[in-house]
């Protein structure tokens, strides 16, 4: 039960950690890195709060080991805020007030980017359905959509 | 919810996957996407010894297409099967079927080899192979060897896999040129485990049936193939054989009663999706409808 | 008196430049939208342990044995705690309040001692180095237990042959009250029809996403013991964590930062929360509590669990001659703490039929206890049963008498030029405005169309319904909530505002932010009194130690009531500062105003002095102020309406959905909602409000349900199988307003948070009902699942 080395890449600073086997990635960011920007709201994968990426594609960090992130670039909110790769959508969220506690948020954003990086331009139905994982008590959902379906449109315009 | 203390390997080589398993035997669980085993474990409802990572087993991924066969490796993933070309173009029920597995960060994670090892009952891919006949490529130290998916799915969360086996890859029989595919479940919310849902694989033959295979989920303790087709096969289609065909299938289901669903609301379940689907591959719409009492 | 559409702004705030009626983003979204919020999941302190608490597997039982040795040998463990060890710290309690009459319970303690009385009850601590280690330990506690008999069914709770739960109180039954008012029994006697009906309101629970967090850090050598939590409320958890662990309430300071949602879930005292304090206290050290997903169903407070008879009276010609109730509700085996768990149902008497002329209206409503987790006010309180009862019966009615729901509530609604009035309980109404919300409402959704298509599409065999639901709903309420009973929560807010020496505000307020919008409508409000733009505005909230004393962010208060102590502190500062200004500038104040962060000639806007600099004067120069004059660069006002014990407001919703006949299930189409809260502040924060709300109870309508077997084993406590709404299922909301402001206070705005979950079940319900009715089926019953609708259809 001896804790296992790990080396990998978080929001582009390279970490090694010693972790014990048992730790999930969302324990491992938070708890040993302070990255507490990713949320832990139910710890068996079902609501969404803890999204993130590793290696490009959203995970449940959750359902994720933090020995099986060895080797991988892992991207939390806090990452994802400074590259400025989600500026837009973050400040169509702020305009359309997406997010009321804010707990869903950081795994909406991720799942949200995750939608509009395959599909250009989703229809309010498949965002819905793309978003169907990440449970938020606040808005209602409306909101959100608003949000994502802008920037959407907004990044069809850019040249 | 914190997971219960566990020791780590993760395996070099699928040799070495194997080793470890013949060492620790039923104490050890396969780790591979992880999407079923980390709730069970965060809930403490598994507790192994040791963890088998078999996650960088590079050689278990993928989709090969042989000339009758597309073998696909454990370790491809639902968003593999979601976005592959080869399976919409050859196994298209495998991704209508991926489409409804949980969201996609699970689907960015979930394999189909863990996904078939776990047999949970109400999942749509193991009701996937049974409708497509597929084999499992099982492997231990002692040698490879194949099953049918009919005789791999035991009971929940039970399969024919021994302690000491891993499941390598799932050979699936590419369907004959023309075969239709009818997938849908009922589910209270987009994503959720189904209250019983229905894979199938139909060849069209004119205006019949020249062969249907009925897989079911969620509606007993491992998905069901439908004998109540051999009313439906090589004959005019009617109303009145559906209702043959439908009034057999009752017979011959056993639902469970549970939070999800009444056994009454699955056996009228799967009465609908026999009906829709016959519909569906006869391009029939008047053979779904179904009068309102 | 009503002004349809989105105010313009307030009369009294008709300044140049007012926020009031804007849309203002949130000052502190970006800080969430970065994951750099702070929420105390969060929080980690020096020397801080983790508890996870040994939770009783049975309904009912007598402990015989604790075996702790085991436990306290385990990695990382440093301590292992009993009820009985922990009753030397923490006293109990008993959730009663004097108003509720006849109200009983039984003394609670922070874990149990030699009894559980509902699965998940507490029952020992383990603390340990990490959470992982303390649940290690805590599958090495040995307990034994004796099981007891479980009381689970609500029904039979007073049966004589039920055992008692609670021997010494007597019998099962917590609080009855009963209500009869007008001339009931000729009413019903009289009227054409009369018609019957028994909803049933399945228990469910507030899943806040952020689960119940506190870390509380005793620190011995201060002797201050600062609790760290995500509560609503941080001045009743201040007094109560005071007096049950023997301190002075100066001794206990509560901050509360980000909260991951609360929705009254958050506005408790919790056991395991008490517990986690004490052993703070015993152990000298910071102690973490965060319930996991498990624990949170387990024990966050339930709501609703209702079964509630309701009759109604009605002639041919449409008018409501009565209403009759008989509720019956299960809270669990505990009123909870200190609010009480006779709330719901006595909101349920106090609301049915309120918004209907008949004073016709007689209400039975029971409390019982029984071997479940404990229910207790949850966002909208009592509202969507009183609502749903109502509304359910009048559509009832009107399909009785053939006549089209709209109609029905056009003749019986209260009048929109009837106010004052009161309802047949005593609620006294200002002034609502339901027939303009009808009104609004009809066109939004345009009613007729929907009906023709509806009746277009029957005929194909689509079965799409259309439901109506109106509402009054409760909001800034006054002490009559819960001071008069006795309780130490605080039904006045106040606000402090402060000109800092660069010409900056800082504003603390005793309200509390859970993502309402609280911080931004008291910087908004602030803003516009003071006269300076918004950026220089500086909101502090949820620290016991900066804020001036209140009540927090609950029952719809918030924006009301700490709104109102914000424009009156703003006002009280610009006097201040014009008096300042009046000096230096050789002027009257009378002629002076502030604008635009400058003082000013109101007549002709002409920029007379920088705030900037009289700031810089006031603190660095102020010997070159006239003698005798000191600034006061801070006011702080206090307020609490004192004329209504509520500002009642009012609405209605409505569901267009689908019903698929042969499966069961229910495919939402639209939903609107009309609502009036005053003075609408900002217009986004309320949309949303309402929206979430809708949302809330769009859950309740058809997935949430706590599910418990016979034997009082909640079987289906994590977010697989406990059902919350998701955003595929959601249909958009559409959000109206008709503006009544409330003459009580000079902002005008009343309550929005209830207004979206009061309403929604009902809509929903009698959208159901309306689809079905061909098939001749009335359903009464929540959450409106396929197995519901199949089996209402005869067919599973």
């Amino acid at each position: 039960m001896t804790a296992t080395r790990i080396a990998l890449m978080v929001n582009g600073e390279s970490i090694s950690a010693d972790v014990p086997a048992r730790l999930n990635l969302a324990d491992f960011v938070r708890d040993q890195l302070g990255l507490t920007g990713t949320h832990v709201g139910c710890e068996h994968g079902v609501c969404g709060a803890c999204t993130m990426r590793v290696d490009g594609e959203i995970v449940r960090s959750c359902l994720t080991l933090a020995v099986q992130a060895d080797g991988c670039a892992v991207e939390t909110i806090e990452g994802l805020s400074d590259s400025g790769e989600i500026a837009d959508l973050q400040a169509a969220f702020r305009e359309r007030n997406a997010l009321q506690c804010g707990y869903c948020t950081p795994g909406m954003l991720f799942t949200a980017q995750d939608l509009l990086l395959k599909c250009a331009n989703p229809e309010r139905t498949e965002i819905r359905e793309h978003l169907s994982g990440n449970y938020c008590r606040c808005t209602g959902y409306h909101a959100i959509v608003d949000a994502v379906e802008r920037t959407a449109k907004a990044r069809q315009r850019r040249p | 919810m914190k997971a219960p203390a566990f020791s780590y390997v993760r395996a070099e080589s699928i040799e070495h996957a194997l080793e470890l398993l013949s060492r620790h035997g039923s104490a050890a669980k396969i780790l591979s996407g992880g999407q079923s085993l980390l709730p069970a474990l965060n809930l403490r409802l598994a507790v192994p010894a040791i963890l088998i990572d078999i996650g960088r087993l590079d050689e278990l991924r993928g989709i090969k297409l042989r000339d009758d066969i597309v073998a696909i490796g454990a370790l491809t993933r639902h968003a593999d099967l979601l976005t592959s070309e080869d399976i919409s173009a050859s196994l298209p029920l495998l991704r209508q079927a991926a489409a409804h597995v949980a969201h996609p960060a699970i689907r960015n994670r979930g394999t189909i080899g863990g996904n078939l090892a776990h047999a949970d009952p109400a999942s749509e891919f193991p009701a996937c192979m049974l409708a497509l006949e597929a084999r499992m490529v099982i492997r231990s130290e002692g040698g490879e060897r194949r099953v049918n998916a009919r005789d791999f799915f035991r009971g929940i969360y039970e399969t024919a896999l021994e302690p000491h086996e891993l499941l390598t890859a799932i050979e699936v029989p590419r369907p004959q040129p023309g075969s239709r595919t009818y997938f849908h479940e009922f589910v209270r919310r987009s994503g959720d485990y189904a209250m019983t849902g229905l894979a199938a694989l139909a060849h069209v033959d004119g205006a019949q049936l020249g062969d249907l295979r009925l897989s079911y989920f969620a509606i007993g303790d491992r998905p069901h193939l439908a004998r109540a087709t051999a009313y439906l096969v090589g004959v005019d289609i009617t109303a009145e054989r559906i209702a043959e065909a439908q009034a057999s299938l009752d017979a011959e289901l056993d639902p469970p009663d549970d939070q999800q669903a009444s056994a009454a609301m699955r056996r009228h379940f799967a009465r609908l999706l026999l009906s829709r689907c016959v519909a569906d591959v006869l391009e029939r719409p008047e053979l779904a409808m179904e009068v309102v009492r | 008196m009503s002004r349809s559409d989105q105010p313009k702004g307030l009369t009294a705030l008709d300044r140049p430049n007012s926020y009031i009626g804007q849309s203002v983003p949130r000052p502190n979204l970006d800080r969430l939208l970065q994951g750099r919020g702070q929420y105390v999941s969060d929080l980690v302190l020096p020397r801080m342990v983790h508890v996870a608490f040994v939770r009783s597997p049975h309904a009912h039982a007598r402990i015989s044995a604790i075996n702790t040795e085991a436990a306290k040998a385990m990695p990382g463990v440093v301590a292992v705690v009993t009820g009985r060890e922990l009753a030397g710290v923490v006293t109990p309690w008993v959730g009663v309040l004097s108003h509720l009459k006849g109200l009983k319970s039984a003394p609670q303690h922070a874990m149990a001692i030699d009894r559980v009385c509902w699965q998940g009850e507490a029952v020992v601590a383990v603390l340990a180095s990490s959470r992982a280690l303390a649940e290690d330990a805590a599958e090495a506690v040995e307990i034994s237990y004796e099981e007891l008999p479980a009381v689970t069914d609500m029904r039979s709770a007073l049966d004589p042959a039920t055992p008692v739960i609670h021997p010494d109180l007597g019998d099962n039954l917590a609080f009855e009250r009963n209500h009869d008012a007008g001339a009931v029994d000729a009413a019903f006697a009289e009227a054409d029809e009369v018609v019957e009906a028994e909803f049933v309101f399945g228990r469910h629970t507030g899943v806040t996403l952020e689960p119940r967090a506190v870390v509380a850090d005793w620190n011995v050598g201060e002797g201050r013991l600062t609790i760290y939590q995500g509560t609503q409320a941080p001045h009743m958890v201040q007094n109560i964590a005071a007096k049950h662990l023997g301190l002075a309430e100066q001794q206990v300071r509560v901050v509360c930062k980000d909260v991951g949602g609360s929705f009254g879930i958050k506005v408790h005292i919790y056991a395991d929360e008490m517990a986690a304090y004490g052993l703070a206290k015993l152990f000298r050290r910071p102690v973490k509590f965060v319930a996991d997903r498990v624990e949170s169903f387990n024990t966050d407070i339930h709501a609703r669990d209702h079964i509630c008879k309701g009759r109604i009276a009605v002639n041919r010609n449409g008018l409501i001659k009565a209403f009759e109730i008989d509720d019956l509700t299960g809270i669990g085996p505990y009123s909870m703490y200190p609010r009480t768990s006779a709330v719901e149902a006595n909101q349920v008497v106090n609301l049915v039929g309120g918004q209907y002329t008949t004073p016709n209206y007689r209400a039975r409503a029971r409390v019982v206890f029984q071997n479940k987790n404990v229910t207790c006010q949850y966002r909208a309180v009592g509202h969507p049963i009183a609502c749903s009862v109502t509304e359910g019966l009048v559509d009832l009615a009107a399909r009785r008498i053939g006549m089209d729901p709209v109609q029905i509530r056009r003749l019986n609604l209260i009048g929109d030029d009837a106010y004052p009035c009161a309802s047949p309980t005593g609620l006294r109404f200002e002034a609502l405005s339901h027939h303009a919300s009808l009104q609004k409402l009809l066109q939004m959704m345009d009613y007729d169309v929907l009906r023709a298509e509806q009746a277009r599409l029957r005929r194909e065999g689509i079965h799409r319904g259309i439901g109506l639901a109106s509402f009054i709903e409760v909001t800034n309420p006054g002490a009559a909530f819960y001071g008069v009973g006795g309780a130490r929560i605080s039904s006045q807010d106040g606000v402090t505002v402060r000109l800092d020496a660069a010409g900056s505000v800082t504003c603390y307020t005793s309200i509390t932010e859970q993502g309402q919008g609280s911080e931004a409508i008291t910087a908004q409000i602030v803003a516009t009194g003071l006269g300076v733009s918004i950026d220089r505005v500086r909101v502090v909230l949820g620290d016991t130690d900066a804020t001036p004393y209140g009540g927090g962010t609950w029952a719809s208060r918030a924006a009301g009531i700490g709104g109102e102590a914000a424009l009156q502190s703003a006002k009280a500062l610009r006097g201040n500062i014009l008096q300042v200004a009046a000096a230096i500038l050789q002027a009257r104040p009378a002629d002076l105003d502030i604008s635009d962060n400058a003082v000013v000639d109101p007549s002709s806007g002409e920029r007379k002095i920088e705030l900037s600099e009289l700031a810089r004067i006031v603190f660095f120069r102020p010997d070159t102020l006239p003698p005798g004059l000191q600034p006061e660069m801070v006011a702080t006002r206090h307020f609490v309406p004192r004329e209504y014990g509520f500002a009642f407001t009012n609405g209605i919703q409505a569901s267009r959905l689908e019903v698929d006949t042969t499966t069961g299930f229910i495919r939402l189409l639209d939903h609107w909602v009309v609502e009036d809260c005053g003075t609408v502040i900002n217009p986004q924060l309320v949309d949303e409000q309402i929206r979430g709300g809708v949302v809330q109870g769009l859950g309740a309508a058809l997935f949430e349900h706590c599910i418990y077997d016979e034997r009082g084993q909640l079987t289906n406590a994590n977010m697989a199988d406990y059902l919350v709404p998701m955003a595929a299922e959601m249909s958009d909301i559409a959000v109206g307003h008709v503006v009544t402001p409330t003459k009580e206070s000079e902002l005008g705005a009343k309550g929005a948070g209830e207004a979206g979950t009061a309403g929604a079940a009902a809509a929903v319900a009698n959208a159901v009902n309306d689809a079905l009715s061909p098939f001749g089926v009335t359903i009464a019953e929540i959450p409106l699942t396929p197995r519901v609708i199949l089996s209402a259809l005869g067919r599973a």
